[in-house]
């Protein structure tokens, strides 16, 4: 797991100034720096976590972005986090089974902290489709890589899926019709750290 | 009394509002959560902390935010004090400061700043 997550700071910092430039076309420009610091404060903080379990892991994960992103990501993420940590606790391996857990209650915590569902143009676009490959593949008895392959493709047609519609939470909701055509940084970043995860499993 | 606090994304603005509201409250406990630690735009959930912490007391306390993540790490800051009287109000940021600030410096309960800050935002200031 501390693996995963210095990956997915690695990818982050490698698409910040993407994600800055994707937050800059339809709202506040803060996402792709404001995430790289979080998992910064993050990568910190995993060495000091070896041999600690799976939850523990996620649960300071969630608790150190809430501390230090800044933007909405910091609550949205870290409550995500969190979640899938308490979720995960006392686990030192992670199952297909777990992961979906995980992710449900992750995707819970996005839905109750920002009082959003999908087909506003956030994050939940890509995390919503995967969540639910995710589960078909693993509840029709896919391994964990093909299912979570799925998942991945799926948030990635969720994020071209936010092109396509109009903001209505969020910064990017005061430019109305305008952030038609544009990607959803949220969504970008939460397809990266499944691609990622992907990667690393 | 009942303490204020202000977040914002902005330090310039959330000071600007305790600088306001102070003119009009000068005993008020009010204080300004904004920007990030270093002063950059952002939400703080360490500043918001501190900054209840600092004019708690039993009559509680009242919180007045900008958006997004200013109202997402209050609510988090809350959920951290569980047990404690913090009460978010939702209206604007500047005239609702003000308001809540003298009324807050004249005994108002916390009960009653919500209803107050819709009279902020309900009065016009314009005639037309």
């Amino acid at each position: 797991m501390i693996d995963i997550l210095k990956a997915i700071a690695a990818k982050i910092d490698e698409e910040k100034d993407y994600l800055t430039e994707l937050d800059n076309e339809i709202a506040d420009g803060d996402h792709g720096v404001n995430m790289a610091k979080g998992f910064d404060a993050v990568v910190a903080k995993l060495d000091a976590m070896a041999g600690k379990d799976i939850g523990s892991i996620l649960k300071t994960t969630g608790m150190t972005l809430v501390s230090t992103v800044g933007g909405s990501a910091g609550p949205l993420y870290g409550t995500a986090f969190m979640k899938a940590g308490a979720k995960l606790a006392g686990k030192n391996e992670m199952d297909g089974k777990d992961l979906v857990e995980a992710m449900e209650a992750a995707i819970g915590g996005i839905q109750m902290r920002g009082k959003a569902t999908t087909g506003e143009k956030t994050m939940l676009d890509a995390l919503c489709p995967a969540f639910d490959a995710l589960k078909e593949g693993i509840e029709a008895g896919e391994e964990l890589k093909d299912a979570l392959t799925k998942a991945v493709k799926a948030a990635e047609d969720g994020v071209e899926y936010t092109k396509t519609i109009k903001a209505t939470k969020g910064r990017a909701s005061y430019i109305g019709d305008r952030s038609i055509g544009h990607q959803d940084p949220g969504a970008t970043s939460a397809f990266y750290m499944l691609e990622t995860l992907l990667a690393n499993i | 009394m009942v303490g204020v606090v202000i977040v914002s994304h902005s330090q310039t603005l959330a000071e600007g509002v305790v600088e306001l509201a102070k003119l009009m409250a000068s005993d008020a406990k009010i204080v300004a959560a904004g920007g990030l630690d270093d002063g950059t735009p952002g939400t703080s959930f360490e500043k918001i902390y501190n900054a209840v912490e600092e004019v708690y007391s039993d009559d509680g306390v009242a919180v007045l935010m900008d958006m997004g993540s200013a109202v997402m790490t209050t609510e988090m800051v809350i959920e951290a004090m569980e047990g404690r009287k913090i009460v978010m109000l939702d209206g604007p940021v500047v005239e609702g400061g003000v308001v809540v600030a003298l009324e807050a410096s004249l005994g108002t309960p916390l009960e009653e700043l919500q209803e107050k800050v819709d009279e902020a935002r309900d009065t016009k200031k314009l005639d037309n």
